[in-house]
């Protein structure tokens, strides 16, 4: 396949050239660009910790790393993750890029602010790949006290500063959806009208700017009582442990829904394209998203629940957590029943959705036994908890950022992926991670605790098998680095709509000028208005009176 | 315990294989039946049901309200010891757990304990947040430094058990590992007798109380000028700013460690604090022994 040109015309690619033209845009899809770089990169160093991991554990003796290392291993894995890939993942790479051009707008509401957003991330992704390079940190990425705030011997105060720094990213990056969100729809575009990829985005939002401040405050603490020895947390010089976990979950649960609730968004603009569909309970989606970043708020103590809480205070956060539940079985259900006599067809992002519900289900599920108070106290602190957040944080975020990668890098690139390639690695993960995360789920049932550098025997067929899955994983996620790099000169033109999707984000050109829109679109029409379509040609939502 | 925990396991195993399965068959049905035939098909529109909603909504939200229960139900069993345990001190600290018998025995990474005997741990620790973990028995309990939590089990099978530290606690985390010999009555008599080299606890308690002066204040002819431990233990105390508070064991820890924190309303605060002079295996032992007053008191008021 020859490269085919797209010079022609501009857009925001080739409207500028240069390190600088870059470096100092204020164009969120150009920004976009930039935290797509930037969470690939971490999401691969992460892997190789991962990988490390993997291999530790194939066999039961600690033979591959010596403790230390294989503690600070899994610590910077979390860390990675959680904080450099996941947080920052959909929202800052496929929020930047779509949060305005599905409403309509131009430009988030502060553009520099949205430049300084990533500078800010990266400063705060220096300080942690220096705290790595330094020795690394052993804390695990839950910093439980006193542990890491007196008796570790790692670079706790160094790590701790790069988080603190990178949430301030996260909250500048919500509160410009909020606005956004608020002040520039197009006309026409009213809150119901919305694609419930933006309702996700604006629930999430509401977490990253209510929730980051608290984990800020909570590291603070913990390297003031690290560095100075003032008594917060540690019962020797007058501390509660406790109230260090009370703070840290506050943060990092509704933290999770930081991660979900965007693939969740992404996940309802690809069932209702693939299948040609209007979202099925669309309010009820859009109701559920906002009701998870409420009550997730409240469930923060079932991660506690045989930490030395009160037993009365357990049952009040059981009882909450099996309420935040609900919201996310409505969606499952709504978007099962949009397939319901659609017109169904498994392009790759199509895979990727269903995946993410398979996944996330079991996810879910898995979900409620560690919120029954009596089976929490088997399973909790083992591999049945590594399992079920790996199918939530994996099966379901990171199922929904490929998902969503794939549907919109036409719209990105202006050009498409060698298709059955993509199908290709879609299975392969999906395969991969089951075969790496449901062994998990046994071992933990079995007692295996999570963290362990060496294990018993007797655990070690089910690790052989994780290990052997994490390998497939592996595969899947390497091959659509190599085909997507591929794609950016030799893919095929891929044309302004190549899905006959019907957001806003599908009626300009690909890739979109800088402006996004040559003339701001009107919004005539409800998302999703797939059967509206049937006797006439493509028109995304508001394009009626413009294409 | 461990089948009524099982029980739960597997009736909620029972419902999420019914629910993802349900979703998986119906996503694949879905997926065929309704697969694109050609690029211009626009399938006709669906109209949102309300009832199904409303019944998808209402299913789920009953369901959880019944394993919510029965799961809390478990809970508060094991949280609660019978009155008629054995209680044992555990001591954790990186990397290793450290067992104080009440009748004198001491031992390192292994418990001994009788079969048919509910056991209930004082646990606490030296250093950072432990977790003692018996999954045999379906038990797990953080173990925090500077604050007794307790837990409590019955085992039903002489054999030997695998002891997790289940919460990270540093380098060896994984090394602190252990075992839980259970024994037949008349073997675990004869294991403790074997091993009892110390005084038990009480008496142990007791010479402590003497060494370190506590008696002085505290004790039976003392002059009035410090509360009596005869009786304490488990009861309700005034405080000097109206507070009340339960004499329980991390109220003993505290009052020994720190008497200034909580002085007993009446008393003039003059007792020395005893922060850094005694180990936590030594504090066991008095509260043991202050324990220990009130159940004599008890037996007292019985007879």
């Amino acid at each position: 396949m020859n490269a085919q040109p797209l010079e022609q015309r501009q857009h925001y690619l080739n409207v500028s050239y240069g390190f600088k033209s870059w470096l100092l845009t204020t164009d969120h899809k150009r920004i976009a660009w930039l935290y797509l770089i930037s969470v690939t990169f971490f999401f691969f160093v992460g892997g190789v910790f991962a990988t490390l991991l993997r291999l530790e554990l194939l066999t039961p003796q600690g033979d591959l790393v010596q403790a230390e290392t294989y503690n600070k291993l899994f610590t910077m894995h979390g860390i990675t993750m959680i904080f450099f890939f996941l947080i920052p993942s959909i929202p800052a790479v496929l929020g930047n890029f779509l949060v305005p051009m599905m409403i309509g707008a131009r430009d988030l509401a502060f553009p520099r602010l949205n430049l300084a957003s990533w500078y800010i991330y990266i400063i705060g992704g220096l300080f942690t790949l220096a705290a790595a390079a330094a020795g690394g940190v052993d804390t695990g990425w839950t910093f439980y006290t006193p542990y890491s705030s007196i008796y570790s011997n790692s670079n706790v105060a160094l790590t701790v500063v790069g988080i603190f720094i990178t949430g301030f990213s996260s909250i500048l990056t919500g509160l410009n959806f909020v606005v956004t969100i608020h002040k520039m729809r197009a006309p026409g575009m009213t809150w119901f009208r919305l694609p419930l990829f933006i309702w996700a985005h604006y629930a999430t939002s509401i977490i990253m700017i209510l929730g980051t401040p608290v984990i800020a405050i909570t590291l603070v603490l913990v390297a003031l009582e690290r560095l100075l020895h003032l008594g917060i947390f540690d019962p020797a010089l007058g501390g509660d442990p406790l109230l260090f976990q009370h703070m840290f979950w506050f943060y990092s649960h509704p933290a999770v829904y930081i991660m979900i609730l965007p693939a969740m968004g992404v996940e309802s603009e690809l069932i209702t394209c693939f299948a040609r569909k209007r979202a099925f309970g669309y309010s009820f989606i859009a109701a559920s998203s906002v009701a998870i970043a409420v009550i997730g708020f409240l469930v923060w103590g079932h991660h506690m629940f045989v930490s030395g809480q009160s037993v009365y205070a357990g049952m009040v956060f059981s009882l909450l957590s099996f309420l935040v539940a609900i919201p996310s079985a409505i969606k499952v259900f709504n978007w099962t029943a949009t397939l319901y006599k659609g017109s169904i067809s498994l392009e790759a992002p199509m895979l990727y959705a269903l995946g993410f519900i398979g996944l996330f289900t079991i996810g879910g599920l898995t979900g409620l036994f560690l919120a029954t108070l009596g089976v929490d106290m088997h399973v909790h602190d083992t591999y049945f908890v590594i399992a079920h957040f790996h199918y939530i944080m994996v099966g379901g975020a990171v199922m929904g950022y490929m998902g969503g990668i794939h549907f919109w890098w036409p719209k990105m690139t202006g050009r498409l992926y060698p298709k059955a390639l993509a199908k290709l690695a879609a299975i392969t993960i999906f395969l991969g991670f089951n075969l790496t995360f449901f062994p998990q789920f046994v071992l933990g049932y079995l007692g295996m605790p999570r963290r362990y550098h060496v294990y018993p025997p007797e655990f070690q067929v089910l690790n052989v098998m994780s290990t052997a899955g994490a390998s497939v994983l592996a595969v899947g996620y390497v091959l659509p680095l190599l085909y997507l790099i591929w794609s950016l000169r030799y893919g095929e033109v891929a044309g302004m709509n190549p899905w006959k999707a019907t957001g806003l984000e599908w009626q300009t050109p690909s890739p979109p000028p800088t402006d996004n829109f040559e003339e701001t679109p009107v919004v005539t029409r409800e998302p999703y208005d797939y059967p509206a379509q049937k006797p006439q040609a493509i028109f995304p939502q508001g394009a009626a009176e413009h294409v | 315990m461990a089948a009524r925990v099982d029980a739960l396991f597997f009736f909620l195993v029972g419902v999420s294989a019914f629910f993802a399965a349900l979703i998986c068959i119906v996503i694949v049905a879905f997926v065929i039946k309704y697969r694109r035939r050609s690029d211009d098909e626009w399938p006709d529109e669906v109209h949102g049901g309300m009832w199904l909603e409303v019944m998808w909504t209402v299913i789920p939200l009953g369901l959880t309200l019944v394993i919510f229960f029965w799961g809390a139900k478990l809970y508060f069993v094991s949280r609660h010891a019978p009155p008629n345990s054995l209680e044992v001190t555990v001591v954790a600290k990186q990397w290793m757990w450290k067992v104080q018998h009440p009748e004198g025995a001491s031992e390192i990474n292994e418990l001994h304990v009788p079969v048919g005997q509910p056991i209930k741990l004082m646990m606490i620790s030296q250093d950072v947040i432990h977790d003692f973990a018996v999954p045999a028995f379906r038990l797990k309990q953080d173990v925090l430094p500077g604050r007794y939590t307790t837990v409590w089990f019955e085992a039903t099978k002489p054999g030997e058990y695998h002891l997790f530290c289940d919460q990270y606690c540093g380098a060896q985390h994984s090394g602190m590992v252990g075992r839980i010999v259970v024994l037949p009555q008349p073997q675990y008599e004869t294991w403790l007798n074997s091993n009892s080299v110390a005084a038990p606890a009480m008496t142990s308690g007791e010479t402590l109380s003497r060494k370190l002066g506590c008696d002085t204040c505290h004790g039976a002819r003392a002059t009035g000028r410090a509360p009596s431990l005869v009786g304490l233990f488990g009861k309700p105390v005034k405080l000097q700013d109206g507070r009340w508070v339960t004499a329980d064991e991390s109220y003993l820890r505290e009052s020994i460690l720190n008497p200034q924190a909580q002085v007993v309303a009446g008393y003039q605060p003059i007792m020395p604090p005893f922060k850094g002079r005694i180990s936590e295996e030594e504090m066991a032992a008095l509260v043991g022994y202050i324990k220990s007053l009130s159940r004599e008191e008890g037996e007292l008021a019985q007879k």
